[in-house]
């Protein structure tokens, strides 16, 4: 019975190292724009940065090599609060982003079916076609004090003169979750799409109501959209410039705005990129911790998302 | 004696879709009833019906004589077993039994005490700390049975458990699933579109059609006794023949066939002379004899049909082997193959001579919706 097969099975090993070499040609060719992309646009400036924030100015175009730029940095109070508050409102941004499009995402993904379905999340998509710089006017343009919201109040009668409702911490937050709920919906409608229906009717028959289901099985189906939505939401937040420098005003604190003005008002690039690294690795810390604290996985918030 | 389910004149549609037509039916404490239909026939929207999944149209239903009218799946007596099991890929095998207990507020001793017991009784006492995954099919079967059982339900609702099972394993589930029954005492309501699944395991069955029952009664009873043509084609193999009445006393009837050929058969509806008539016949019932040659094939007796043939081909199947024969006109029948004429002696093509009693060879009124 073997023997027909035998001769084809020798015949086969040299083709076959051949075929080996002919698909490592094709993953170098295919992975070298990528790995080129990684390499010089990400790579290497940050090393470059890395080194410049190390370098201290002793004098006229003298410089040396030490820690200086990171010990000022933490030894002005304006720098740290700066950073705290930052990441205290992303995170505060984050979970707001959450707690909002969760039940956007789970209406999309198990409710609504069909065209119904189509529609919702192309409703999603459609501003990200804009740009943010221009998303952002429109907020300005409802905010202002001669904007619409303003004068909707004083035609309702429920204030007296214009309000300013720019310039403070709600609009920031606004401007935050608008910009990024596409990114928080996205990955639960994908996660929330695998769940099986049956799972919750499993739920419910078993004696659970309403909210032991969401707890004990929508939410942890979920967990890695969940995860994965917030890490790139809150790195977004973490990262943005436009939308708080333009929302909140001077008042705005943000630490992207700090980095800013090191680089460009103060032209100081060692101090700039101590601050840029310090954001870098802070916002790596944070989510490492809350990977940790969610018993998730990088990948598994990309293989499973 | 007590019914645990009780359905009356229970209506389900969808717009302007009837799903169920008006079903009724009893189920008695501790028993096993089956719902069999082909797909698509509402036994579906039937279950949901009684789980609470979906609210009736009109009809009611009683768990433990008590109305389920706008009481929640989560509230009712009554536990599902999922198509697909829906076993929580997020718990363990120990919590996802512990799942309904824990919902009635258990103190956690006792949760691990049931469910340690529960573990036991399916075999699978140290498997309360594997994840889902790691269990094989039938372990999956009887978790998902052991999640339900658990909570004590006065009717345990089975929607097609075996259908992803491949078929070895199918055969021995239906024999566990059976055992497992007696053993809780508890009442099984399963439905399924495979007629072995319920004749096997079932006290009662209902056979289902276009969202109404067509008849209830024994596994013996639908196939002996088929009381419409649909349970007649559906239930068992059987060869139809559609014709007309030419000659009726009591239930005794002669119906020619469009294709010429003159049965004897017994009307299980009253038949009158003339009506259009369907008229089935099962493969056991078909004797295949050898044609010598010498013997006439004319009747032996008034009340057996005897047709001559050919041997057209033989299906092997070990004991369900079918001899296909083409009658003179045409018709082609598959009968069950004697042992002693199995691949010996016969060749394809040789002359054969079939016989079948009247009394096996049943009449409906035709226009029936056989499958």
């Amino acid at each position: 019975m073997n023997a027909p097969l035998n001769p084809a099975a020798s015949g086969a090993a040299a083709p076959r190292e051949e075929g080996a070499a002919a698909r490592r040609l094709s993953f170098i060719l295919v992975f070298a724009p990528f790995a080129l992309w990684i390499a010089l646009v990400i790579l290497v400036p940050q090393l470059n940065l890395f080194f410049l924030s190390l370098r201290e100015k002793v004098g006229p175009q003298v410089y040396a090599l030490g820690p200086r730029n990171y010990t000022e940095l933490f030894g002005e109070s304006v720098y740290v609060l700066t950073l705290v508050r930052t990441v205290v409102m992303s995170l505060l941004a984050t979970f707001a982003t959450l707690i909002i499009g969760f039940p956007i995402a789970y209406y999309i993904a198990k409710i609504a079916r069909g065209r119904a379905r189509t529609m919702l999340f192309m409703s999603c998509l459609l501003p990200f076609w804009v740009s943010e710089l221009v998303r952002v006017f429109g907020w300005m343009l409802i905010l202002r004090e001669t904007g619409l919201l303003s004068r909707l109040l004083q035609g309702l009668g429920l204030v007296d003169g214009p309000v300013e409702l720019l310039y403070n911490d709600v609009a920031v937050m606004v401007g935050l979750i608008y910009t990024s709920m596409l990114f928080m919906v996205v990955p639960l409608v994908s996660t929330l799409d695998s769940l099986d229906d049956a799972l919750v009717e499993a739920g419910y028959d078993l004696g659970g109501n309403g909210f032991v289901v969401l707890w004990e099985i929508v939410i942890p189906h979920a967990k890695p959209g969940i995860v994965a939505g917030a890490i790139i939401v809150f790195m977004l937040n973490l990262g943005n410039y436009l939308t708080p420098t333009l929302l909140g005003g001077k008042n705005s604190q943000w630490f992207t705005a700090q980095i800013y003005s090191q680089f460009i008002t103060r032209f100081n690039w060692e101090s700039g990129s101590a601050f840029g690294f310090v954001l870098l690795v802070t916002s790596s810390l944070i989510v490492w911790l809350a990977l940790r604290a969610s018993g998730q996985t990088l990948s598994g918030t990309i293989g499973k998302g | 004696m007590a019914n645990d389910l009780e359905c009356r004149a229970l209506v389900k549609s969808y717009g302007a879709f009837t799903a169920v037509n008006g079903v009724s039916l009893a189920v008695p404490k501790g028993s096993f009833f089956s719902i069999l239909g082909p797909s698509g026939c509402g036994k579906t929207s039937l279950m949901r019906m009684i789980a609470g999944f979906i609210e009736p149209t009109a009809g009611e239903i009683l768990i433990g004589g008590r109305s389920m009218r706008g009481v929640p799946p989560n509230r009712r007596p009554a536990n599902m077993v999922f198509q697909h099991l829906a076993l929580f890929p997020m718990m363990n095998v120990a919590d996802n039994i512990g799942y309904g207990l824990r919902r009635r507020g258990m103190a956690k001793a006792e949760i691990a005490r049931r469910v340690g017991a529960v573990l036991e009784r399916i075999d699978l006492a140290d498997s309360g700390p594997k994840r889902i995954d790691q269990l094989s099919g039938g372990q999956k079967q009887r978790v998902a049975i052991a999640r339900c059982m658990v909570l004590e339900p006065t009717v345990l609702l089975l929607d097609e458990p075996l259908g992803a099972l491949d078929l070895k394993l199918r055969e021995h589930m239906k024999v566990e699933l059976k055992q497992l029954q007696h053993q809780f005492g508890t009442t099984f309501v399963y439905i399924t579109h495979d007629q072995s699944e319920a004749l096997v395991m079932s006290d009662q069955v209902a056979v289902m059609n276009a969202g109404r029952f067509e008849q209830v009664g024994t596994p013996e009873d639908l196939y002996y006794r088929p009381a419409t043509p649909f349970v007649a084609g559906f239930v068992g193999d059987s060869h139809r023949w559609g014709g007309r009445v030419t000659a009726q006393a009591g239930s005794d009837l002669r119906v020619a066939t469009s294709a010429g050929l003159a049965l004897r058969a017994t009307a299980v509806v009253p038949l009158a002379e003339g009506a259009a008539a369907s008229v089935f016949v099962r493969p056991e019932a078909i004797e295949v004899r050898v044609a010598d040659g010498r013997s006439d094939p004319a009747p032996a007796s008034a009340d057996v049909n005897v047709f001559a043939g050919r041997l057209e081909s033989l299906l092997f199947n070990g004991a369900n082997s079918r001899a296909m024969i083409r009658l003179e006109r045409g018709d082609l029948i598959g009968a069950v193959l004697p042992q002693n004429l199995l691949g010996t002696r016969l060749g394809e093509g040789a002359a054969v001579e079939i016989r079948f009693a009247a009394a096996a060879t049943l009449a409906f009124p035709a226009g029936g919706d056989a499958p």
